[in-house]
């Protein structure tokens, strides 16, 4: 059976931790930085169960500013 | 597999589309405003439409549309959008027209404007954000406020006998000659972004092929308006702007009538 291996990356600066893709993701893999802050001030996401992701677009897909970018490699 | 091998330009699925600009956009964390923007700019180019796309911003929390989209902008006076819209189209028929506007820049103040621009067929693309709030001016009620929903103008909450009824607009310009599409659409999902995608192409299609006026509602959410979080809005919005705001075609001349789905 193939394997899909998925990837992300959030443009940290850009991110305004609204928690839509925390919510959209359906492997869990996002949250929010707990403590950490962009220059504005913000809790961006970042990827912290990264292994589990599929790259299925989903979190860039309700992401209001643009800031994730997906990768997938379809393992056969 | 390790993060490096996945994370390069071959095995990329999704990336920020080209012609939206650099700049981080004022918008709320979590606006509506910033998916739809995405998905304009994402049709423009799908289209090969960056030349040939003038938009016609509003008055509103999207005032500043022309920042980030990177195609031809003008800005109109409040709610004077699809008057504007009309006159660009008319000069250069040649040209992909949209308006991008609010509820409360539309339905408002922009009712008599948009209703004739529909009604004569002008090959141009409206597209409307409904959160049914004044989302810039602080949160104030706006024609499509639900009954009941508190804003700073109906702090005890909409009353239709003192307010009136939450408008549709899409089903009102629905009934008119002039347009060829009608949709209403949201983007809380990624199924519903998907979905509001394949009508916003539709949509600048049409106006492409000169088939008349498409109109495209949008219902959004306003967290900082609705005083909610992100999530909590859309689940909110779900939940009570859909039973008055069904999502879905309302008119395609494209499918004879009778026939619909």
């Amino acid at each position: 059976m193939a394997k899909i291996h998925g990837a992300v990356t959030i443009e940290q600066e850009r991110c305004k931790g609204c928690d839509l893709c925390v919510v959209a993701c359906p492997c869990d893999v996002l949250a929010l930085q707990p403590k950490e802050v962009n220059d504005r001030g913000y809790h961006f996401a970042y990827p912290q169960n990264a292994e589990a992701c599929i790259g299925c677009a989903a979190c860039a897909l309700v992401c209001p500013d643009a800031c994730i970018e997906v990768y997938k490699v379809v393992e056969r | 597999m390790k993060r490096e091998d996945i994370i390069k330009p071959e095995n990329k699925v999704y990336s920020r589309p080209r012609l939206l600009d650099k700049n981080i956009m004022h918008y709320c964390p979590g606006c509506s405003h910033g998916v739809v923007h995405k998905l304009v700019a994402e049709v423009i180019e799908e289209l090969g439409l960056e030349d040939s796309a003038i938009g016609i911003a509003p008055v509103g929390c999207a005032v500043f549309a022309y920042n980030y989209i990177d195609c031809d902008w003008i800005e109109a006076a409040h709610g004077r959008a699809p008057a504007l819209a009309t006159a660009v189209n008319r000069l250069y028929p040649s040209k992909v027209v949209f308006t991008y506007q609010g509820d409360g820049d539309l339905a408002a103040i922009g009712s008599a404007e948009t209703i004739h621009a529909c009604t004569r067929g002008e090959n141009i693309v409206i597209i409307m954000i409904n959160n049914g709030i004044y989302g810039m001016t602080g949160g104030q009620m706006s024609p499509c406020t639900l009954e009941g929903a508190k804003t700073a103008t109906t702090p005890y909450g909409r009353r239709a006998d003192l307010n009136g009824f939450p408008l549709r607009v899409s089903n009102v310009v629905s009934l008119l000659d002039g347009t060829c599409y009608v949709t209403r659409q949201a983007v809380h999902t990624p199924a519903a972004v998907r979905k509001a995608k394949a009508a916003l192409k539709k949509a600048f299609t049409n106006a492409r092929d000169k088939k008349g006026t498409s109109f495209v509602e949008i219902v959004a959410t306003c967290s900082s308006g609705w005083k909610m979080t992100p999530d909590k809005s859309n689940k909110w919005m779900a939940e009570n702007m859909f039973a008055h705001y069904p999502l879905g075609d309302i008119k395609d001349t494209a499918i004879p009538a009778g026939t619909a789905q």
